[in-house]
Formats: C-alpha cells, structure tokens, sequence
C-alpha cells in the first residue's frame, strides 16, 4: 500500500505536467475516493477503549458499494462508536479505517470526512429549529464552505431546483418556508436525511431513523432508504426488528464491539448465537 | 435588491435608520444656527452627551453580532472598545505638539514627567490620522483574532470562554495602569486639544464629530444586517443553535467564530475611536471589567439577536445611567442590577422581544 503511494507519487513527479500539483486545487472526490474493488469502507481490526471499557473490540468490518446495510445489536454493542469512528469524532487505539482505497479516515477532521461524502444523521434528531426549512437544507448544500465565499455567494437557480427537489424527495415541499422547529418528530427525521442528501454524499450513517416514528412514518421511511441505496451506501443502525426485516437486505450483528454474525436477515435470525445474545430465544 | 435583503419586514431597523438620519440634520442646524435664547436650541454639552450614546450603540451591535447571532458571550468585549480609543487618543495626543505644559514638541507630558527621552517605538506613527485610523480597526483586530483564534481552535465555549474574555479585559486594565506601558499610567491620555486640525472645543468640531458617530452607526448597522442577512450569518447562528450538526455538515465552525469576533471587535474599536474625541479622556478604566457587563445589560435589555434592540438598550439604559447617577449616584449599581434580574426573568428577549409580540398579537386579532 505505501509503496504503491510512493510510486504514484514519483510517478507524478515525472510527469512535469503535475509537478505542481501539490500546490494547486486538491484532485476531485472521485479521483480520491477509489471504489474500484466495491468496497467504500474498509474497517479493520479497530479498537476503541474508554477507561478500560472496550467498546470496539477488534471490529472488522467492510461495507460495499451501493448497498444496504443495517448494524443491529444490544444496547453497548458500540453501533454508535463505530460511527463515531467512521465520522471523525473519536479516534480508535488501534486499527485502520479507509475511505475508498486511498482516504485515510483517521487522519481527516469531522468537517474534512463529511466535506469528502461520509454524512450521519444522528440518533436524536437534529435540525436547526430556528432557521427554515429551505435554509436547512441550503446550508447543508455542497458548496464551498470557506468563511468569505459563504459572505458573499448567493444561490444560484441550479442550486434552488437541487434544494427544490430533495424537499420532493424527502416530502417535505409543503413546508419549505416554515421553522424546521415547528415539524414533527418524523418530519425532522426526514429534513436531516435531506441534509445529508444535500452534501452529495456517498455513504449515509443513519442512527435510529425510525424511533419514534409512528406506523406510516416507520413505512415512509423505509421506502425512502430504499430508494436511496444504490446511488448511496447506506448504513443504519436500527433496534426495532420488524423495520429492519423490511429494508435489510445484508445484516451485521455486533456484540460486546466486535462482529457476531453477517448475513441476510433469515440467515442471521437463525443463527444460534445471535439468537443467544440478542434476540432473546 | 440588497435594500430589500436588508430591511424588509425590519420596522425596528428602518426606525433606526429614519432616527439616525433625522439626528445628523437636525442636530447641527439646531446646535449651530438655532440662537441659543430658542427653546429649539440644542447645547454643545447636550451633543456631545448625545454622540456619546451613539458610540455605546455602536458598540452593542458589536457585541450583540457575537453574542445573539453567534452565542458567545463576551464579557470582555469593552477592551476592543477601549483598545480602538487608545488608538485615537495617541494621535490625539500627537496631535498637542508644544502645547503641552512642559512645551516638548515631540513627547507627550506624561513622558517628559517620567523623564524619558524619546519617543518608544509603538508610538511613531501616531501624528498620521491615516495611520491612527487603520490602527483603531487593526489593534482590536488582531486581538480579538489571536485570542479567538487560540480559544475556538481548542473548542473553549460556553462560560469558560466568557471567564477568559473577562480575565483578558482585566489583564489589560493592570497593564495600562503601569506608567512603563507608556500609555500615560493612570491618568491616560487626555488634554487632547485638535483633530485634523480643528479645535476640539469648537462647537463646529463637536457637532462633525457627532454627525460621523451617527453615520458610523447607521453604516455599522447595515453593514451587521448584511452579515446577519446573509448566508454566513445563516451558518453563525446555526452554529449557536446546533454546534456539532453544523461541523458534521462541512463547516469550519472555528474559523466562523473566529470571523465574527474579530468583525466584532473592529465594530467595537471604531466605537471607541468615536468616543475619545467627545469625552476628551481615555484611561485604564475603560478596561475594567464591569464596563463589559454593563455592555451585556444594554444588549439584553434591548433584545438580542436584533440588531436595533441593542442599539435601543445602550441608548435607554445610558440615558438612565445619566439621570439616575446625577440624581441618586448610590443608586446606580443597584438599579442596573435591577434592570438585568427584571430583564432576565421578565423579558427574556428584550424590549425587540416584547415589541415583536405585541405586533403579531395585532395582526392575528385585526
């Protein structure tokens, strides 16, 4: 892997054409973030201790291109952990975490990791309550996000038919001018996947979409997640079973910090072990 | 278009403005040309009492960018305004040559009292207006953005952050009390007798002097709307509101508070600069802690997060502060505590705050 980056490199020395390339424009997301194996997150032997409390235990995990996964376990299980891992706020002891084949994941700040397409929602829902709908989802947009631009740019007609239609995407056109604050706990659910839509992401971390949510909420939502694999990996952490069963089509169980068991859902439901630890039988 | 941007749906704003236009009129002709046996005459001391509040209302708006768009309270935001007025008040005292009582043409008074025998370094300059003047904005500037830049990098909020700003304002005030600052000890800067070559006992000079605190708020005002108004004043207050949502969104949210305090603090420093002139002193005291919490006061009385409500508080209270310590001068410190219990249990969004209700209650009962 180093070597393979330090001939890359000389080898762009070479070529006078990108001998500055280091000084100008950093190269595009897709040239960085290389998806050729399928794979976009390789996780590997990652450890993560609080005071001696493990809750990433040598975790190994590999998520695929495109596809949807949903992360179950009980509670400590260290789901959230992992995500933290993944977006930037917690640095693991041990192990590595790539983006792609090329991203270093734990070298980036939270900020550089969602600016490069890892968007998460978080398990309580968070929108900004006194700003707008529209402006919700505006400032979430994928835009250059240093300090002067952001003074000065307006929002160009492209960018409100962007904006215009993630709100058609997530159903939430008939409130685009009113104070996220004021929606439901569902409807906040959905604007901040929006917001993550917003970012152009690749991968999606989705932290409890449904608690909460009543029966055709619940159902609204899958449709939605559904609808968002493929174009997007998506990975969502989820308790309530009967919900999982309806999206997942692969299934990880994590227990005490590392992976017990990985399959379709049926397979993973029959699994003795997990049966065990989890599902209670 | 901007004209919209900036004040639709703002009657406070507009308010504002139309009172800051009016002042910058009516002020001169009734100082300068109303004989003074008119009931219509406006006195100089009156003036400059008047240009006085100006500068406070230019400094809240300063602080209530930061504090009601950004949420960081500042408890130490007097020290830009008093670092702004130093700067002046060094050309100032340039500005006395052999005027002074011991006739040196080159040190001020102090100087010549300490016996030092030149000029120290920090000092050359000073006899420009231009220089002064970019240093009334570049002093509190880089201040404010070496302090921010150190605080908000290592994530320090919340009251943490207010302690330090307190804590810097004070530390301040210990050192220009120091004679060896070279900033005239105690005593300050004073005895001040032109600017730009105008007497500054002249009723002439007085009057400009209020005309451009007036316009240096009015401009101050549009120029805080139009960062409020605009996208990075979205993200600001999302920053306030959601600290952790707006960085796993893709913001910098660091260098965003970093912006609006030293903004802030330029904001704050022009204020002072007006305000030196008219008083006709600057000293250590300036610094002092408890003008900063007084500062908070105004922005919470007027309302936050509106921009003319804060403007509105340090006029209300100023003149307050006026009566009340001419009157009953024991009384002043309680009253001002007064007036903070009663804002914060009773109007917790000011005087805007208790505007804005009655409005909408009389747009959805008429």
């Amino acid at each position: 892997m180093v070597e393979e980056t330090n001939r890359r490199e000389r080898n762009s020395l070479i070529d006078r054409s990108r001998v500055f390339e280091f000084r100008s424009e950093p190269p595009p997301r897709e040239e960085l973030v290389n998806t050729d194996t399928g794979v976009i997150l390789y996780l590997e032997n990652i450890t993560v201790s609080f005071d001696g409390f493990r809750a990433l235990d040598d975790l190994t995990l590999y998520i695929e291109t495109g596809e949807l996964r949903c992360l179950i376990g009980p509670n400590g299980a260290g789901k959230t952990t992992l995500m933290d891992v993944i977006t930037g706020k917690t640095r693991p002891d041990q192990g590595t975490a790539f983006y792609g084949q090329r991203v270093d994941l734990l070298r980036l700040s939270e900020p550089e990791i969602a600016t490069l397409g890892i968007g998460r929602k978080f398990q309580k829902p968070t929108v900004f309550e006194n700003h707008t709908v529209f402006q919700n989802l505006e400032l979430a947009m994928a835009a250059d996000k240093r300090v002067w631009p952001t003074l000065v740019r307006g929002l160009s007609g492209e960018e409100r038919d962007r904006i215009d239609e993630t709100l058609t995407l997530i159903g939430l056109i008939d409130t685009v001018g009113g104070l996220a604050g004021a929606l439901s706990h569902g409807q906040k659910q959905w604007l901040e996947i929006g917001m993550l839509l917003m970012q152009n992401p690749l991968v999606l971390l989705v932290d409890e979409p449904v608690a909460g949510m009543t029966q055709p909420e619940t159902e609204a939502t899958a449709e939605l997640l559904n609808r968002l694999a493929g174009d997007h990996s998506v990975v969502v952490v989820e308790h309530d079973m009967e919900f999982v069963r309806s999206i997942a089509r692969k299934v990880t169980v994590l227990h005490e910090g590392s992976v017990l068991a990985e399959g379709p859902f049926e397979a993973v439901q029959a699994d003795a072990r997990v049966r065990e630890v989890y599902l209670g039988a | 278009m901007l004209s919209r941007r900036l004040l639709d749906h703002e009657a406070g704003g507009i308010a504002l403005l139309v009172v800051v236009v009016l002042l910058s009129v009516v002020v001169p002709i009734a100082n300068l040309w109303v004989p003074e046996s008119s009931a219509f005459h406006i006195s100089t001391f009156t003036v400059t009492l008047l240009g006085k509040y100006l500068c406070y209302a230019l400094l809240a708006l300063a602080l209530d960018l930061v504090w009601g768009y950004c949420g960081i309270l500042s408890l130490g935001h007097g020290a830009f305004f008093a670092l702004g007025g130093y700067a002046m008040g060094m050309y100032l005292m340039r500005q006395i040559g052999s005027r002074g009582v011991y006739g040196d043409p080159e040190l001020p008074d102090f100087m010549v009292f300490l016996n030092w025998d030149s000029l120290p370094w920090y000092w050359y300059g000073f006899d420009q207006f231009w220089f002064a003047a970019i240093m009334v904005m570049l002093v509190p500037g880089l201040l404010a953005f070496v302090f921010g830049w150190l605080a908000f990098r290592s994530r320090v909020s919340g009251v943490y952050l207010s302690i330090m700003t307190q804590a810097m304002t004070y530390a301040l005030m210990l050192a220009f009390f120091r004679n060896e600052m070279g900033f005239g000890g105690n005593n300050g800067l004073t005895d001040f007798k032109d600017i730009l070559g105008q007497s500054l006992q002249a009723d002439g000079t007085r009057v400009a002097l209020f005309v451009a605190s007036a316009l240096a708020l009015g401009f101050g005002y549009l120029f805080c709307r139009y960062v409020v108004t605009s996208k990075l004043g979205n993200v600001v207050t999302a920053v306030r509101d959601a600290e952790a949502r707006t960085r796993f969104i893709g913001y910098r949210v660091e260098r965003y508070q970093v912006w609006v305090f030293t903004v802030s603090a330029v904001l704050a420093g022009i204020a002072g600069a007006l305000y030196v002139p008219q008083v006709g002193i600057i000293n250590p005291s300036e610094f002092q802690p408890l003008n900063s919490i007084e500062l908070v006061v105004w922005v919470a009385l007027g309302g936050r997060a509106t921009l003319y409500g804060a403007a509105l508080g340090a006029v209300v209270v100023n003149y307050a502060k006026t009566t009340l310590t001419a009157a009953m001068p024991e009384v002043w410190l309680f009253a001002l505590g007064a007036i903070f219990v009663l804002v914060t249990v009773a109007l917790p969004k000011g005087i805007a705050g208790v505007w804005a209700q009655y409005r909408s209650r009389r747009a959805s009962s008429g």
